[in-house]
């Protein structure tokens, strides 16, 4: 039992921090607002915790792989240098043993879940560690989209187990996932421009400009609104809630355009909070729509 | 420029969460251009609430906040007059059309003064009609009793414009850092005291 409780603490202090929690449980929870906007019933316990369990331990997976394979770049980032594999907490070897056997506990479990379900958890860990990652990560600037396609697979994958098919919805919703992560990617690369040059990682402002950026990241937003708004709509939330949306995506659209004609580093992070906030509270209605 | 504080963000998010269950929840069985008046009204303030959350008070800075804030007052007040004087909805409608034309115009071209007169003049037909509107209807019996709470919250929006307006316009009635002290918790009480009132009719 002690050997037990032993393990569990060095997996809590020394393996929790490799997932990334934060991005890890805003995923999830595109995934389950996916599921609950099918309107499936939400007594339907066992299918939700099965989604739950599988998506974040998938998630978790590709986090930690993504992690040990950015070790060397993330030590070189002040940034990212105290994260575990760059200060020597966790040696590389058991990070990639814990990464694969996370992903494949993930994928194995949301396979017998749902044989497409499955799929698309797998297609989502397979572009966000190899093509995202390994590929293309320290090629090309535009390797955030397909980061982006990486981080709407949570969300399609919860909408596909819900209704049991791809239907439109669930790709706008996945398009709305799309859309928000150049706004997170391209805002950190702003902030950490100099971070990024020292690792040699080509980012928008250093093969564009910041300007470009900015610009990119409002359109982004707007999309992200507009990719949404036509989920919500296709969901069929209450007239309330859609007007819900609409203010808040007026909000979003307002400070894009704020951040082009007065651009500032303050009003961008800002922006990037708010599409944040955004992509949390859109998530949570199609959620409690489906209650 | 105040900080603002963790007790601040808590009033705001609050103020945002009742915002957020008003225009969800709080505009059933009205007609159209009463819900989307109340619904633009509510909706500044969420957004306001949000953005003060993220930048912090430097996010006042902006010329557009004083422009944004009349819409607080503008659109609930329409928001009355559509639903409790709707024969009178189209005039007022024009008056706060014109009214926010003229207010964002003039902040750009006008001088100070002229530009202040302006926005004392519209926020302060607003003001009245939030204030007492809801008293007068609760009087005659036409509504229920606690619907005077609307014109409570009203008359507090009315503040709390008036003194965001005034900061912006340079010429504050109470010095920056108390309106910055007083503004997350006026906020939050206006709201809520309009919520309160609106269930209750």
């Amino acid at each position: 039992m002690n050997e037990i409780r032993a393990a569990l603490k060095t997996i809590k202090s020394k393996y929790f921090p490799l997932i990334k929690s934060l991005q890890t449980i805003l995923l999830l929870i595109t995934g389950l607002a996916g599921f609950m906007s099918a309107r499936c019933p939400v007594l339907n316990l066992s299918t939700l915790l099965e989604l739950t369990g599988s998506l974040f331990i998938a998630i978790s997976g590709s986090t930690v792989l993504n992690m040990w394979y950015d070790r060397d770049i993330d030590a070189i980032m002040p940034r990212t240098c105290n994260r575990p594999l760059s200060t020597g907490v966790i040696k590389p070897k058991d990070a990639l043993i814990f990464g694969i056997i996370l992903s494949i506990l993930g994928i194995s479990w949301a396979l017998t879940v749902d044989l497409l379900y499955g799929l698309v958890v797998f297609a989502g860990l397979f572009f966000d560690v190899v093509v995202y990652t390994i590929w293309l990560k320290r090629k090309t600037a535009w390797s955030i989209l397909w980061g982006g396609i990486a981080g709407g697979m949570p969300v399609l994958a919860g909408r596909i187990l819900g209704t049991g098919q791809f239907d439109w919805i669930g790709i706008a919703l996945a398009l709305g996932v799309l859309f928000w992560i150049p706004t997170h990617i391209l805002t950190f690369s702003i902030r950490y421009h100099d971070d990024y040059q020292l690792a040699k990682i080509p980012t928008f402002p250093s093969t564009y400009s910041f300007q470009t950026t900015r610009i990119i990241i409002a359109l982004s937003s707007v999309f992200t609104a507009l990719a949404m708004g036509a989920a919500a709509y296709g969901v069929g939330l209450t007239w309330g809630f859609l007007r819900l949306m609409a203010v808040l995506s007026i909000g979003l659209f307002i400070l894009a355009v704020r951040s082009l004609t007065k651009p500032s580093e303050r009003i961008t992070f800002g922006l990037f909070k708010y599409a944040s906030l955004y992509m949390l509270a859109s998530m949570l209605l199609m959620f409690f729509a489906g209650i | 420029m105040k900080k603002i504080s963790i007790l601040d963000r808590l009033f705001l998010l609050v103020t945002v969460l009742l915002a957020a269950y008003q225009i969800s929840f709080g505009l059933n069985n009205i007609n159209i251009l009463a819900t989307w008046s109340y619904t633009a009204g509510f909706g500044v303030l969420l957004v306001a609430g949000l953005l003060l959350i993220i930048l912090g008070f430097e996010g006042l800075e902006s010329q557009i906040v004083v422009i944004v804030s009349t819409l607080i007052p503008l659109s609930i007040s329409l928001g009355l007059i559509a639903e409790h004087l709707p024969k009178y909805s189209i005039p007022y409608l024009v008056f706060t059309i014109i009214g926010f034309a003229v207010i964002a115009i003039t902040r750009y071209t006008s001088e100070d003064k002229t530009a202040t007169i302006i926005l004392a003049v519209t926020h302060g037909i607003a003001g009245s009609l939030i204030t007492f509107l809801p008293i007068v209807l609760s009087i005659q019996g036409k509504v229920s009793p606690g619907y005077f709470l609307v014109g409570l919250g009203g008359a507090l929006i009315g503040v709390g414009g008036l003194l965001l307006a005034f900061l912006k316009t340079g010429k504050p009635i109470l010095s920056r850092q108390t309106i910055l002290s007083v503004l997350p918790g006026l906020l939050l009480v206006m709201t809520a005291l309009y919520l309160a009132g609106f269930s209750l009719r």
